[in-house]
């Protein structure tokens, strides 16, 4: 109370024309995507899972073009060595160096998830937008197709491309793309359906903004957080169903490698050598896990209001 | 006699849900809107006000009936340059201020749209003067119109809204619950600001709400819809003074109101029941569920909006 | 009159993303038996965040930084969790704006009543928990009360709805129901019904009832007792009366002349300028200084003592220090 006499009388006199304040927004200024930022970088999981993954793809296309060992080599006196100096991971049946094989393997499997994401991400917003978009007859027939692939088991799908096309890299991502853009289609035109509906949209179609300019400057914009969410969760469902496939045995066929084709042979040679299963399976786990944190991080920081 | 600007004409606008199942949002609505008024449209939650409101600014296309705006039917084929002029002409301020702005939009570019889509301004810097006129015309200046949306308060975005529908000088605007959404002391900030708009730039209004009070201070005429049905329509005073309707009788009683001695004072009409589901309305005064003074003809026929005194109309049987 | 409920000096904080904001800075009021107070304010005024505090059921990120909440002579902001739910819903009930999402969509409306008597009354049989949830249903207005209770909460209108959070609310004669907002966002008539119902109750089961709201017509037309809040801080308290008659506070002025009035017609509608405060990085004055029109050059700088005008009615702000000579209001 004290304090509060001593607070000198010349104060208690009309402070004169405040308009200036009233309306000042003392916030800092920055756009929702500074925000978002801002929210991403906080979470430390979702950064160190992002550094990890970034390390692991450097490595990927330094290691094979750097060892003096390749992919491919054999070297029959050195079969199934154990780990050492020499080959830190080891050799496997056919003597061929395990570090770089399962650097070289971890380039092609993300050089896949990386693929068929992006296939998916074309082929899903421009099929989800168009759906959303035109409404209607063109709206239902697209959805009618749509619950068509869904409704064929997709492995099937996979498999008979996987059998009809010659083997390789591409033969998997375009199997993988017939069926995996279903999904991102289905996103994109939820969230279109629902920004068509909001009174932004419908501000501008008064103003007299043309059908181009509302999708491409007010649709699109405001889907793309779902997209890039999306895309996280993509790769590596696409490095998972490569893996599981190659683990078949209809995937990459050899001396190709990807971190499928390195897991099948390390599970052949189970009880001589585990350390060829293991480290190949630590690879894969690592990956899958630094997408999906980086992934659920991306979302917290973009979409907050999925959290609750 | 001032000049009509907007006719409605036996309006309906009905929403097919799934088979069998329509909802009469609007049905056979009638009412004109003079040159320089504020017609208030008030009615309750899901009466159909707002799709009114869409229909008439041809957001919907009607299921039957007319919009007539200054001899341009707004929902009939037209040209390229009567959608412009229509696009122009008309504008609407929404309910929301959360979704009303597009996020992704910083305020110079929202309030400049419709001056880029009109063409109206012949450079770069007259649009960003032209914008930066219409936010101090809405009481916001400079240091907003960098700014994204979700840095404002609900009614700063109310207002940022009101700069875009004025961005194009359009004759007509139809103010969707724009006051709904904000506090107390904001509300009145609006409600003054568009009533100041309104005498500055020479606007009509159609302002569609649901507290009475606000309606009756910036309306001139105020139209009371029940579940798809205009009931009365009376201009603000007579309404107020003297509600023929029952719906509209109980909706004046049922406001409370900030004045303790008049509410210890006060004998209030309760309506029973609820309000009945819009969907498969039967052919009758949808009010007759609920009205407490109901007779057995009101459960038969759909009254009719008569005149019942100058200027003042009412649907309801009791009324000759 | 017996005090039932004290809030002392209470400050929350809530942690978000974008920073800290503080909520509520200094909130101080009483409760007596069977009165109703109205806490009356907008949003961002701290009227809500204050009650959940109380009642331990801040959002994510909020706390209560400083100050007592005494119910019973107990200073409950430190009870753990399970000893506050034997309080909620026992000693103090709570019904929120929304009652759609405050029921379980997946449980019937007479399960959603007799879980709440299972939980605070377990000597009530199972046949005397139904007959309980029946009686209270007809006690809200429920129509086939029978029927009803098997009922799921969409089957309800939303003035329905209403009834039966009321009715949860009221299931083990609470000595006081803290109403937050609780006919927002009903329409004019089923509000009116809503209100009229709360009264007759009070009377009926002698609750003290805190009712939550920004509509000055519901406290007009409920309250015995208003405070005001505004930016987190207290503004005004006193009786209905005095609050809106002898009204002190600027804002409180500011705020009932910014309704129009159904009587007058022809009148200019006063609005008080400006936008309100933001409560991340709050003035360091009065929060209202910058809206004011009276502001003095005090206001922006130090926070305003309260000051008594009657036993009941005070208020803050530094128009009536000594020191601003001639600067009440009307």
């Amino acid at each position: 109370m004290n304090a509060q006499m001593n607070i000198p009388q010349e104060l208690f006199t009309p402070a004169g024309d405040n308009t200036a304040k009233q309306e000042h927004i003392a916030r800092q200024h920055h756009s929702a995507f500074y925000d978002g930022w801002i929210r991403l970088r906080k979470n430390k999981a979702a950064v160190v899972c992002a550094v990890i993954i970034l390390i692991i793809a450097v490595m990927s296309i330094v290691v094979p073009m750097t060892s003096k060992y390749t992919y491919f080599d054999t070297d029959y006196a050195n079969k199934i060595a154990k780990p050492s100096a020499e080959h830190p991971f080891g050799t496997d049946l056919f003597g061929r160096d395990q570090w770089v094989r399962i650097w070289y393997g971890t380039g092609i499997s993300l050089l896949i998830g990386l693929a068929a994401a992006l296939i998916n991400l074309l082929i899903g917003v421009f099929y989800g937008a168009i759906s959303a978009i035109m409404g209607g007859k063109v709206d239902a027939i697209m959805q009618r197709i749509i619950e068509v692939l869904v409704g064929i088991p997709s492995l099937i799908i996979v498999i008979l491309f996987m059998m009809a096309l010659p083997p390789g890299i591409w033969t998997i991502i375009a199997a993988m793309s017939v069926t995996g853009w279903v999904n991102m289609a289905r996103l994109v035109r939820a969230k279109i359906l629902n920004l068509k509906s909001q009174e932004f949209v419908l501000a501008a179609q008064l103003l007299g903004t043309s059908t181009w300019k509302i999708i491409l400057r007010h649709l699109i914009p405001n889907t793309i957080s779902v997209i890039v969410i999306q895309v996280m969760f993509a790769i590596p469902s696409a490095i998972f169903t490569e893996a599981f496939l190659s683990f078949i045995g209809v995937g990459l066929s050899e001396p190709k490698a990807s971190l499928g084709v390195l897991i099948n042979n390390g599970y052949k040679a189970l009880r001589a050598a585990p350390f060829l299963l293991i480290y190949p399976a630590i690879a894969i786990i690592l990956i899958m896990i630094c997408f999906s944190i980086v992934g659920d991080g991306l979302r917290d920081a973009f979409d907050p209001r999925m959290k609750h | 006699m001032t000049k009509t600007l907007l006719e409605i004409k036996d309006l309906s606008r009905f929403f097919t849900l799934s088979k069998g199942q329509v909802l009469e949002a609007v049905n056979g609505v009638s009412f004109d809107i003079h040159q320089g008024e504020t017609f208030g449209l008030v009615g309750e939650s899901g009466c159909g006000k707002s799709t009114l409101g869409r229909t008439v600014v041809g957001l919907y296309p009607p299921t039957k009936g007319k919009v007539i705006f200054d001899g341009i039917d707004v929902a009939g084929s037209k040209s390229q340059t009567q959608k412009m002029e229509l696009s122009r002409r008309m504008q609407m301020i929404f309910q929301d201020p959360y979704t009303s702005l597009n996020p992704r939009m910083k305020v110079m570019d929202i309030i400049a749209e419709g001056i880029d889509n009109h063409h109206m301004a012949a450079s770069r810097s007259e649009r960003n003067q032209m914008v930066l006129d219409l936010l101090h015309s809405v009481g916001l200046d400079e240091e907003h119109a960098n700014r994204y949306p979700h840095e404002f308060s609900g009614g700063q975005r109310q207002r940022v809204g009101i700069a875009r529908a004025l961005s194009v000088n359009p004759d007509f605007i139809v103010a969707d619950e724009p006051i709904s959404a904000l506090d107390v002391s904001i509300q009145a900030q609006v409600v003054n600001l568009m009533k100041h708009l309104q005498e500055t730039r020479n606007l009509t209004y159609l302002f569609i709400a649901h507290d009475l009070s606000m309606v009756k201070y910036i309306s001139n005429r105020i139209g009371v819809m029940y579940l798809g049905n205009l009931v009365e329509l009376a201009s603000s005073d007579e309404l107020f003074k003297n509600p023929l309707h029952p719906y509209t009788s109980a909706l004046l009683s049922a406001i409370p109101l900030p004045d303790p001695k008049v509410e210890r004072n006060r004998s209030r009409i309760v309506l029973e029941g609820n309000v009945k589901s819009p969907i498969n309305l039967p052919k009758n005064c949808h009010f007759c569920t609920r009205c407490p003074k109901k007779q057995a003809i009101c459960e038969r026929e759909v009254p009719e909006l008569k005149e019942v005194s100058p200027g003042h109309f009412v649907a309801c049987h009791l009324i000759r | 009159m017996k005090k039932l409920l004290e809030v002392k000096n209470m400050h929350v904080s809530i942690h978000t993303d974008s920073g800290v904001i503080q909520a509520v800075r200094g909130v101080s009021f009483d409760l007596y038996e069977s009165e109703t107070l109205a806490i009356v304010g907008e949003s961002g005024s701290g009227k809500s965040i204050t009650n959940k505090a109380i009642m331990g059921l801040l959002p994510v990120g909020g706390r209560i930084d400083e100050g007592e909440v005494i119910l019973n002579g107990r200073d409950i902001t430190h009870f753990s969790e399970k000893e506050m739910n034997m309080i909620r819903g026992a000693e103090v009930s709570m019904i929120f704006q929304d009652p759609l999402t405050s029921l379980n969509p997946t449980m019937t409306v007479g399960d959603q009543i007799t879980e709440m008597l299972m939980l605070h009354k377990p000597e009530m049989t199972a046949e005397q928990r139904k007959n309980r949830a029946l009686e209270l249903l007809d006690m809200v207005g429920i129509p086939n009360p029978a029927e009803r209770f098997g009922q799921y909460p969409h089957q309800f209108s939303g003035g329905m709805r209403q009834r039966v959070m009321i009715s949860i609310a009221l299931a083990c004669e609470p000595r006081i129901l803290i109403a937050d907002e609780p006919t927002t966002a009903l329409d004019v008539t089923i509000q009116a019904q809503i209100l009229e119902l709360m009264k007759k109750l009070q009377k009926k089961v002698n609750t003290s009832i805190i009712i939550i709201t920004h509509n000055l017509g519901v406290v007009s037309s409920m309250a015995d007792r208003v405070v005001v809040m505004y930016g987190g801080r207290f503004v005004e308290c006193g009786d209905l009366d005095e609050v809106f008659y002898q009204t002190k506070h600027p804002y409180t002025k500011g705020l009932l002349d910014s309704i129009p009035n159904l009587q007058l017609s022809d009148q200019k509608l006063y609005s008080i300028p400006g936008t309100p405060p933001d409560l991340i990085s709050p003035p360091h004055g009065c929060p209202f200084a910058a809206r004011c029109e009276r502001c003095m050059k005090v206001c922006e700088k130090y926070q305003p003592s309260e000051y008594e005008f009657s036993q009941t009615h005070r208020a803050s702000c530094w128009l009536y220090d000594e020191r601003a000579k001639g600067g009440a209001l009307i």
